[in-house]
């Protein structure tokens, strides 16, 4: 289904030549337009949460034994692979 | 309104000021929301009174001692936007400092007063009175009136919010006011009685149109324009949009002074005065403070029988053309009198909006740009005098000159 933008309230009664404004949100998701994904090794997560901690959009969910990304959300930045203690979490290249 | 420490209380009936303190006192009595001062010379004892009126709580304000005049103007466009009533006062290299976010008050249609207590700008180094800092900014969008005198500083100040909140205009406005003539020369002050002030004014609501607002999740001021899409046409709505509301001002400015002088009994005129003008062959157009002494030169060349009236311009952006044209019907020889230089046509600003005005009309009067006053000179009556018997010569030969620099041989 296409996404489709939905304005965040009424602007009726504001006047289109003031000052511009944007009450659209964009439907894209940062997992749409992503460059690279971090991807968790089990083997070598040791569940220390050090990627919980320093994840700046909060897109580490927990699993039963290992840490892993929720992909809708998740930008790509990379924090969780540079801060993971145990090298457990890589960058791989999204598929064009 | 929101509970305050009521300022009607202590405001007295009158005082005695100069038009620094003038302004201070406008800015308490409009109920000010949120302040934010650099000094700068000749403006520092507005801000010095600012914070005395916040401290002793007559003005209950927030006040900020921003690091420079870019913060200050960045802060008062976030507090505009959280919708606060807002105010500062700066000048020359203050204002130049202040550019950046000067260009982008008007475009985001945020209404503000803010004093520019007029001073020559550099170089040469100079810290005294003089249009040229408000005249480099005439064209930018916000909206000019000019003072005559201290009453009109603290009275304008006022009217200034009604004006700007306007939904018709939505625009900041700069009340000029001279700098050393008007920022230090203390006179009597009648005080509006502040119930007269807030029913005058209203409640301020300055963020109907952009907020920072919770309840209202919006980008202000996002990516606008460009070659494709509709970003050409978007940005000539904004564009339009800005003028529509500027020329809307005129009338509102007009209607402000009316509703002021019905609640204070004090009749200012709104976009130019005509002094002495009815059966005038010969005309001076004045602007800011030097109108007094230029009144006083007309007043004598009266007397000598000479049918000279004097134009002031107190609305100087919008240009009030219409005003001016009609103001200017009848006469056959115009001077026009600035405290600031349009380096690009070697003659006074004012000369040049005058001119076009009576050329767009297509009044073909003959006219001449003096200028005078700059970085703190006098202008006096014995000036306005030489101007007034130079623009007798104009029309009886009809052949204009060029600029007059009235303090040249001073």
């Amino acid at each position: 289904m296409k996404k489709q933008a939905y304005p965040f309230f009424d602007t009726t009664g504001v006047p289109d030549d003031l000052c511009p404004i944007a009450v659209r949100p964009n439907p894209m998701l940062p997992g749409e337009w992503r460059s690279m994904k971090p991807v968790v090794d089990r083997a070598k997560c040791v569940k220390c949460a050090v990627c919980w901690v320093y994840c700046p959009v909060q897109c580490v969910v927990e699993k039963p034994a290992w840490f892993d990304i929720d992909y809708t959300t998740c930008k790509g930045c990379g924090i969780c692979a540079t801060e993971c203690p145990h090298r457990a979490i890589a960058m791989v290249e999204e598929a064009a | 309104m929101t509970p305050l420490l009521e300022p009607a209380a202590k405001a007295p009936a009158f005082i005695v000021c100069d038009g620094n303190e003038a302004a201070a006192w406008a800015v308490a009595l409009a109920r000010v929301e949120m302040v934010a001062v650099y000094p700068i010379t000749p403006q520092s004892s507005l801000v010095e009174y600012l914070a005395k009126l916040v401290a002793d709580g007559t003005l209950d304000a927030e006040i900020v001692d921003a690091e420079g005049e870019h913060s200050v103007l960045s802060v008062l466009q976030g507090a505009a936007l959280a919708g606060a009533r807002t105010y500062t006062a700066t000048c020359g290299p203050g204002l130049a400092f202040m550019f950046e976010p000067y260009l982008r008050q008007p475009g985001l249609r945020l209404p503000m007063v803010m004093s520019l207590v007029t001073r020559d700008t550099l170089t040469p180094q100079s810290v005294w009175g003089g249009h040229q800092d408000a005249m480099s900014v005439r064209e930018v969008g916000w909206i000019q009136m000019y003072c005559e005198t201290v009453q009109e500083v603290l009275d304008t100040v006022i009217m200034g919010y009604r004006i700007a909140e306007h939904r018709d205009v939505m625009l900041p406005v700069n009340v000029c006011h001279d700098g050393n003539y008007l920022s230090f020369g203390a006179t009597r002050v009648d005080l509006p009685a502040q119930s007269d002030v807030d029913a005058f004014l209203g409640k301020p609501n300055v963020n109907w149109h952009a907020a920072l607002d919770p309840a209202r999740p919006m980008a202000v001021d996002p990516l606008t324009g460009g070659a494709g899409g509709p970003g050409p046409r978007t940005f000539v709505k904004y564009r339009k949009g800005h003028c529509a509301g500027m020329q809307n001002a005129l009338a509102v400015i007009t209607e402000a002074h009316a509703d002021w002088a019905r609640h204070t009994g004090r009749q200012h005129a709104p976009l130019v005065e005509r002094y002495r003008m009815d059966d005038a062959l010969l005309a001076l157009v004045t602007i800011g403070s030097m109108t007094g002494a230029g009144k006083d030169a007309i007043d004598a060349a009266r007397e000598r029988g000479i049918p000279i009236g004097l134009v002031k311009v107190k609305t100087y952006r919008p240009f009030p053309t219409e005003a001016i044209v009609g103001a200017l019907a009848g006469v056959r020889a115009v001077g026009v009198v600035d405290r600031s230089v349009s380096f690009g046509w070697n003659c006074g600003p004012l000369y040049q909006d005058v001119a076009g005005a009576l050329g767009r009309a297509g009044r073909q009067v003959p006219s001449m740009s003096f200028i005078g006053g700059l970085a703190g000179a006098d202008l006096t009556t014995d000036h306005f005098g030489g101007v007034v018997e130079r623009v007798r010569q104009l029309a009886k030969d009809g052949r204009s000159g060029p600029t007059v620099w009235i303090n040249e041989n001073d």
